[in-house]
């Protein structure tokens, strides 16, 4: 028999955004990846920087080019990526070792999702990442002062 | 159709691909009379009736059974004929195939990577005692609260649903997904199972459960009320316990010791020949 061609449907990238109904873990999901993806941009341009030191170049001390304002609000974004997926990632911890999705029922129409039992779960988590950056804000952003 | 007096046109924007011919799908729009009731799998009939005979796609019980007619409806995967047209759609519908799944021919997706994944976790009770698997002798006992360790999952249909909106599966084509994963947690919950150690290589792989960073939408989506996502993070707790080797090892349970003593009354006749 010939071998029927196919066309590759994967999604790829896309699928992260696109392809089911837009649920609030989904969105959550696709942050935690984003903010991930961030935090690990930021400490190789850290080894980066901090290693031109060799070269005697200091770029972090004051009135240096570390200290323009853009910067300051670079660093608060580093410190908003930290607070939300570190605490969503306890949020991650907490469901993967099964506590806060509840036991398997018995599906009646209309269906509960173990989604609806740990939603509580990062509405909380949801709360102290914004408790932490507005505290973040505070002092990042040179409010404190 | 029109009797009801809710009778209107609903453009069906549908995706077409013909492997003979197309280098790539593209959309093409049809105007359906839609009336109260009408499924969307009724819709692709009236295409196929009286616009369209090449249309193809896959369906058979017409009841949300056999899974056979997941698609993509406005963007969400779910099954054709479960889906009412006038409660999704105002004018305009998509429906597309199934993605993260290669396409045949329109709306029918090619199924078998689905397959080939759900086989790969052995998804039926593994026991030393083959023998009693093959050729019963008695029946195995199971309380109500072991049955409903893995009722929940056994409700899965196989449509594939799950598999097209998980959106790690979109990036990872190697990660085994919703659907082989749940099949794995309903067998490693059955208390008559004893295969859950050997099927931990697979799940408990690169690519196995702990790919899932719990998205969620293959429990949105499921028409079953299966819960994957509920089942993977079952799967996950199970194996973080065994790798620190901190599950109770129970034995699988054993033949019915009760009344009766589960012993084969004799004038039980014998079971049918193998058809398979």
């Amino acid at each position: 028999m010939a071998e029927l061609k196919r066309y590759d449907n994967r999604l790829g990238l896309w699928g992260w955004l696109g392809g089911g109904r837009w649920g609030v873990e989904r969105y959550a999901y696709i942050l935690h990846r984003l903010t991930g993806l961030g935090i690990l941009c930021y400490f190789l341009l850290h080894i980066v920087v901090t290693s031109l030191r060799a070269t005697g170049r200091y770029l972090w001390v004051e009135g240096q080019f570390f200290h323009r304002p853009i910067f300051k609000f670079g660093e608060f974004l580093v410190f908003a990526a930290f607070a939300y997926h570190a605490l969503n990632g306890v949020r991650l911890v907490l469901v993967e070792l099964g506590f806060a999705v509840g036991k398997p029922i018995e599906p009646v129409y209309p269906y509960r999702t173990s989604l609806n039992v740990q939603r509580p779960l990062l509405i909380s988590m949801m709360v102290l990442a914004l408790i932490f950056l507005a505290a973040g804000g505070y002092e990042f952003l040179g409010l404190a002062r | 159709m029109r009797e009801n007096g809710k009778a209107r046109t609903i453009n069906f924007h549908v995706t077409r691909y013909n492997p003979e011919s197309d280098r790539a799908p593209y959309v093409k729009t049809y105007q359906v009379p839609v009336c109260e009731g009408m499924t969307v799998l009724d819709g692709l009939h009236n295409i196929k009736e009286n616009l369209d005979p090449s249309l193809a796609w896959r369906y058979s019980c017409r009841m949300g059974v056999c899974g056979s007619c997941g698609m993509l409806l406005n963007g969400r995967p779910a099954l054709a004929c479960n889906t009412q047209i006038l409660h999704i759609a105002e004018t305009d519908l998509t429906v597309a195939p199934l993605p993260n799944f290669e396409i045949i021919r329109d709306l029918a997706p090619d199924l078998f990577s689905m397959f080939e994944k759900h086989r790969s976790i052995d998804p039926y009770i593994v026991r030393a005692d083959q023998a009693e698997i093959e050729d019963p002798e008695g029946e195995f006992y199971q309380t109500p609260e072991q049955l409903e360790a893995y009722l929940q999952f056994t409700y899965c249909i196989k449509c594939g649903c799950c598999m097209a909106a998980c959106p790690t599966l979109a990036t990872d084509a190697r990660y085994l997904g919703p659907m082989p994963l749940a099949a794995a947690q309903r067998y490693n919950a059955d208390t008559r199972d004893d295969g859950r150690r050997g099927r931990n290589r697979l799940t408990g792989s690169s690519h196995g459960a702990f790919r899932c960073h719990y998205a969620g939408e293959c429990s949105r989506v499921c028409p079953k009320g299966v819960d994957p996502a509920k089942a993977i993070q079952h799967l996950k707790r199970r194996l973080v316990l065994d790798y620190l080797h901190l599950a109770r090892r129970k034995p699988p349970c054993e033949k019915m010791t009760g009344p009766g003593r589960g012993e084969r009354l004799a004038n039980i006749a014998p079971a049918p020949a193998r058809t398979v």
